[in-house]
């Protein structure tokens, strides 16, 4: 079918909106614009100020407040600028005695009832009103007006509302609509009554509200305010540090406040990198752990009686190198294994892998990606011959359609999340949404569907299938760009509409009006997470999405592509700078004699060849008495990895247990040393995020006590083992980094000063790639790989008559050694909860808070019910962050042949009252 | 009008099945949430929250829209009209005369204020400028009769001897 068939969509959003086309004046001099724009924007991206209240480059202009007037040549009124597109030739004029008096006029009636009590105001100095009341000299208003008396809002954490100072310009309606679909507030009443509340003038926690706080961003003045960071400091007090968000994949871009080294505001630049200034919960309020009380401060070592002592760094380091080396000796280097650490930078990932291969010489080297996107590397790199996200954020707004499969979205990565819904909003995307749960991102979705946990590889087969059966591929791609479609076909030939809904649950229709929704897309792209990977067919998963993509053309342009969604901050990173067994940086071989050479030459020592055990080999060889010691940097195995108890055994059975990490997880109550590790905004430093895009981590705080930076240590730690590892600063590292790794070939801290690099970036004049695979996938041709539907690896029988799938939740990160310690978030999300469908409830008598028994062939836990009539029947959810309630006593360890991930998302469990 | 204040009025079982009867006849359509409140405001004659959550959910809204409709229109109540209807008159004799002292005890007594209706939907209470009999202020008005001269301490007598 050819891309001209008019039933197609067309683009959303004019993919040349940069260009400068059109030459406009303004006040009388020429400047070059794109005719996308609107008169506004041109003015302020040449600092032609125009006054606003109601324009948020993140929103779609309203044209509410009528500040922003100008006055164009031939228009017989003054025009709202924020409302008015550019046009060739067009003469604007800003600042005559006409408009100026215009604006006066407006700003003196928005004054005349708001309350001026900037002195005790929390935005003094950070609210626009206050500016243009400077800069056009308002002292007193004409107009009386009576003065509001309207109520403070403020019963949640996190969101301070003063509807006396709010101008009702609407910003935070339409943030909380448009971007953050929550629509959690919205007017009420009128005229001199109106105001901004949420529904029936509840608390926000009664509504859909997702304390973002990105209303408090987009408010010009100070009527909403982050409630944690109230009367901490004036705003001219604090100094401001610009970094990367620790929490998820997404990498936002975040300015920490500090005041007597004290984190007092979180903000993030509005309108700029990868997420525009929006945040999310965890990004803007999650920062308490940073000063908690609990961090390890001090090296402790564990005496005879298993207490910990506190030492001074010179014993602690000595105790570990003396260990480490009477192990090698004893047992040869593979019988240390190294866990290394997305939450760490990638310079400390890299000294990890160098200080593992060079150092101890063994190649069992890995971290936790194993346990969220092994299958992403084992499904894309055989297809497309990478394993990363292809395309950008920024890119979403080209696409028709996009499907999101196994990714609960606006909780995992929300603000990408939150990118999605509004490029519904605006750009007319159509999202396809494939998940068991109706998880809070298929309100905006055109179609839902629910398959049972673990048959996604037969739904895909099925929408393949249609799309084969309709014509709806795209045959000049197919043979200009890819091999082995032939193979493809019998795979998918035999998936009918019919047989896909036995085995998956999903309605015939539905399934067809997905095909064709995709199948017909100019531009589509697809977004997957650990619902795909964390399977035993992860692998299988992610060809399938790879299949189908390639099979629509759907790869290598703006708004077409596949998306893997990274789960940590920096696990895009680790994995890039060779914290695996079998790569060094930049995906090169262990294997590969000439890049062996390479390494061997720059690292001067002679590296071992054979690929090294990743981190579940590591703990079942913990267990067997292969491995005799681990090195282990800010993870958590105990809470994080399938079947803790058999986690347990393996770390009690070593002779040796070093933690490095900034407090003691339950990982670390069995190490025989404690190394105090800085956090993120402690250290300087380079995190990737899901995108490939290289960020800076920039210090903002001294680490507490005697704790250090985790690159620091290792540098210590290899000295007092005879191999030197000489950095005065964090940038020659990545400079060193940059010298072995060609896709970070063009990576320095002078370039990422002032902007981010997204790799491939192969030389210092490489701008670096927005979208893999344009001209040709990394291996050349893209390869169509067959692949069949397995059921899971347990599937629900009379004894355990559920599927239990396990997942994130918004409030809480990871295993909580973070969001553990921050309040607000202990209010929202303080326990375990067991999401069941209300009719399997009420078979079962369970009530909605009831505590019950979750058991599987593993072990068994207690949490609280949540019944819930969107969960479809049959299955249970529980989020794994829980220390108490840990999901990871239930899951199967079961592994993905080829990625060795476990199964996470699918066994078979039963439930009941608890006792 | 705080609403976060206000009372939880229960709804009756006729009235819980004229509001679902007419919700369910536009549920699905498209633009339809005005009419819908309106149809419930005449039949029950208010709109109290749990109708609207209702609403909004069959309707697929956002609360904050149907409750932004309600709030909006001065044909939309949030507040039932009491069974028996009470208005004091506080124009400025009847004021002089004591008619703040009514309203007070009237306020205590039944634990409402001007403008609202009493959770069992017994009583609603209103105050008024001059009922245009000032010669005999105070002056009170219970279900559309007038009572004169009322004193203040026995005003919830004169109440409930007149209750419907
Ligand atoms: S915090 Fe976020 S979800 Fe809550 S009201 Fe503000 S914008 Fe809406
Ligand atoms: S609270 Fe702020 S953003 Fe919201 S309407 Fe009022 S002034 Fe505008
Ligand atoms: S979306 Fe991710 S990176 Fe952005 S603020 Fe939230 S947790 Fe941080
Ligand atoms: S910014 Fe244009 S009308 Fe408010
Ligand atoms: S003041 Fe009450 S009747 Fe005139």
């Amino acid at each position: 079918m050819s891309k001209e068939d008019p039933s197609r969509n067309k683009y959303r959003v004019n993919e040349n909106e940069n260009e400068n086309t059109v030459e406009i004046y303004i006040n009388e001099k020429p400047y070059l614009a794109s005719p996308t724009k609107t008169i506004l924007q041109v003015a302020l991206e040449n600092n032609i100020l125009i006054p606003h209240l109601c324009y948020d480059p993140r929103l779609k202009p309203q044209g509410a407040c009528r500040l922003c007037l100008v006055e164009v040549e031939g228009m017989p009124e003054a025009v709202p600028s924020c409302l008015t597109k550019v046009s060739d030739g067009m003469k604007v004029t800003t600042n005559s005695s006409h408009i100026n008096e215009l604006v006066r006029l407006n700003l003196e009636l928005i004054i005349s009832d708001h309350p001026l009590d900037c002195m005790t105001c929390e935005s003094c100095g950070n609210c626009t009103l206050q500016d243009l009341a400077y800069m056009y000299d308002i002292k007193e208003t004409r107009y009386k007006g009576r003065i509001h008396h309207k109520k403070v809002l403020d019963d949640n954490p996190f969101i301070y509302r003063d509807n006396e100072k709010c101008i009702l310009c609407g910003r935070c309606i339409r943030m909380c609509d448009d971007v953050v679909g929550a629509s959690a507030i919205g007017y009420a009443k009128r005229g001199f009554e109106s105001e901004v509340v949420p529904a029936f003038d509840q608390p926000l926690t009664e509504t859909d509200c997702v304390f973002c706080g990105n209303c408090i961003s987009t408010c010009p003045v100070g009527a909403l305010q982050p409630k944690p960071y109230m009367k901490k400091a004036r705003t001219w007090e604090t100094t401001m540090v610009k970094t990367t968000c620790p929490y998820c994949g997404v990498g936002c871009q975040i300015n920490l406040h500090i005041k007597d080294g004290k984190i007092v505001n979180v903000s993030s630049d509005i309108g700029k990198n990868v997420n525009e200034g929006n945040l999310c919960v965890k990004g803007r309020f999650g920062f308490d752990f940073v000063l908690s009380p609990q961090r390890l401060a001090y090296p402790l070592v564990k005496n005879a009686h298993g207490e910990f002592e506190k030492v001074s760094w010179d014993t602690a380091i000595e105790i570990v190198s003396t260990r480490l080396e009477e192990i090698k000796q004893k047992y040869g280097p593979d019988s240390i294994g190294i866990l290394s650490s997305a939450k760490c930078t990638n310079e400390e990932n890299y000294l990890m892998s160098k200080f593992a291969r060079a150092v101890i010489g063994t190649n069992n080297i890995d971290h936790c990606a194993r346990l969220c996107h092994a299958s992403t590397i084992t499904g894309l790199i055989p297809t497309f011959g990478s394993g990363a996200m292809t395309n950008s954020v920024e890119d979403i707004k080209y696409a028709d359609v996009a499907i999101i499969i196994g990714s609960n979205t606006t909780e995992a990565h929300p603000v990408i999340g939150y990118e999605i819904i509004k490029c519904v909003n605006y750009h007319g995307l159509k999202l396809i949404v494939i998940d068991p749960r109706d998880i809070p991102i298929t309100k905006h979705a055109t179609l839902h569907l629910r398959h049972y946990p673990g048959t996604d590889v037969a739904v895909l087969l099925g929408i393949m299938n249609i799309i084969y059966q309709e014509n709806l591929h795209d045959k000049d791609f197919i043979a200009e760009r890819t091999e082995d479609f032939d193979k493809l076909i019998p795979c998918f030939s035999s998936y009918t509409p019919q047989k896909v809904q036995e085995v998956s649950g999903v309605n015939e229709k539905d399934l067809i009006t997905a095909a064709r929704l995709y199948g017909r897309a100019k531009n589509a792209l697809i977004f997957y997470s650990m619902g795909i990977t964390q399977h035993t067919c992860g692998t299988d998963n992610v060809t399938a999405i790879a299949n189908l993509a390639m099979m629509t053309g759907n790869v290598g342009r703006k708004g077409a592509g596949v998306n893997p969604l990274r789960g940590q901050n920096n696990v895009q990173g680790a994995c890039d700078v060779g914290a695996l067994p079998n790569v060094y940086t930049g995906y090169q071989s262990v294997e590969d004699d000439s890049i062996r050479e390479k390494f061997e030459k720059r690292w001067r020592n002679k590296l071992p060849e054979k690929s090294g055990l990743t981190v579940t080999e590591m703990i079942n060889e913990a267990k067997n008495g292969k491995i005799k010691a681990l090195y282990i940097m800010g993870e958590n195995p105990m809470l994080s990895d399938p079947d803790i108890l058999h986690v347990a055994q393996a770390l009690k059975n070593l002779e040796f247990l070093v933690v490095q990490d900034i407090f003691l997880t339950e990982t670390g109550e069995f190490a025989d040393v404690i190394l105090p590790g800085a956090c993120f905004a402690e250290k300087n430093g380079t995190f990737t995020n899901t995108e490939r895009r290289i960020q800076r981590v920039r210090k903002a705080l001294e680490p507490p006590g005697e704790a250090k930076e985790d690159w620091q240590i290792i540098c210590m730690l290899s000295k007092a083992m005879g191999y030197p590892m000489d950095y005065k600063e964090v940038s020659e590292i990545m400079d060193e980094i940059a010298e072995l790794t060609p896709i970070y070939g063009g990576v320095s801290y002078r370039r990422l000063e002032n902007s981010s690099l997204q790799w491939p970036c192969k030389s210092y004049d490489d701008p670096g790639t927005k979208i893999l695979h344009q001209k040709s996938f990394s291996c050349g041709k893209g390869k169509f790989i067959p692949v069949d539907y397995k059921p899971p690896a347990e599937v629900p029988d009379r004894e355990y008559p559920f599927i239990l799938t396990t997942g994130r939740i918004l409030y809480q990160y990871h295993t909580r050694t973070m969001t553990g310690k921050v309040e607000g978030l202990n209010i929202l999300a303080p326990m375990a909860t067991v999401h069941i469908n209300s009719e399997d409830a009420s078979k079962l008598g369970i009530k909605d808070k009831q505590k019950v028994t979750l058991e599987t062939r593993r072990g068994s836990i207690n949490a609280t019910a949540l019944v819930n009539p969107r969960i479809k029947k049959g299955v249970l959810f529980i989020p794994f962050h829980y220390a108490d309630s840990p999901a990871n006593k239930l899951t199967n360890p079961a592994l993905d042949p080829k990625a060795k991930i476990p199964e996470f998302k699918v066994c078979a469990a039963k439930i009941k009252p608890a006792l | 009008m705080e609403v976060s204040i206000l009372p939880k009025y229960e709804l009756k079982e006729s009235e819980v099945k004229i509001v679902e009867e007419i919700v369910s006849k536009y549920k699905g359509k498209k633009g339809s949430l005005i009419p819908v409140l309106r149809e419930i405001q005449e039949n029950i004659g208010f709109l109290p929250v749990d109708v609207q959550k209702k609403v909004a959910k069959e309707l697929n809204l956002p609360e904050k829209e149907v409750y932004g409709v309600a709030t909006f229109y001065s044909l939309f109540s949030m507040i039932p009209r009491g069974k028996n209807n009470i208005r004091v008159c506080l124009g400025t004799a009847c004021y002089v005369k004591g008619g703040k002292k009514i309203v007070e005890k009237i306020e205590k007594e039944l634990n409402i204020s001007p403008g609202q209706t009493t959770p069992d939907r017994k009583f609603s209470l209103n105050v008024d400028r001059c009922f245009g009999c000032c010669g005999i202020a105070p002056v009170i008005m219970i279900n559309g009769k007038v009572f004169q001269r009322v004193d203040p301490e026995k005003v919830m007598e004169l109440v409930y001897e007149n209750e419907k």
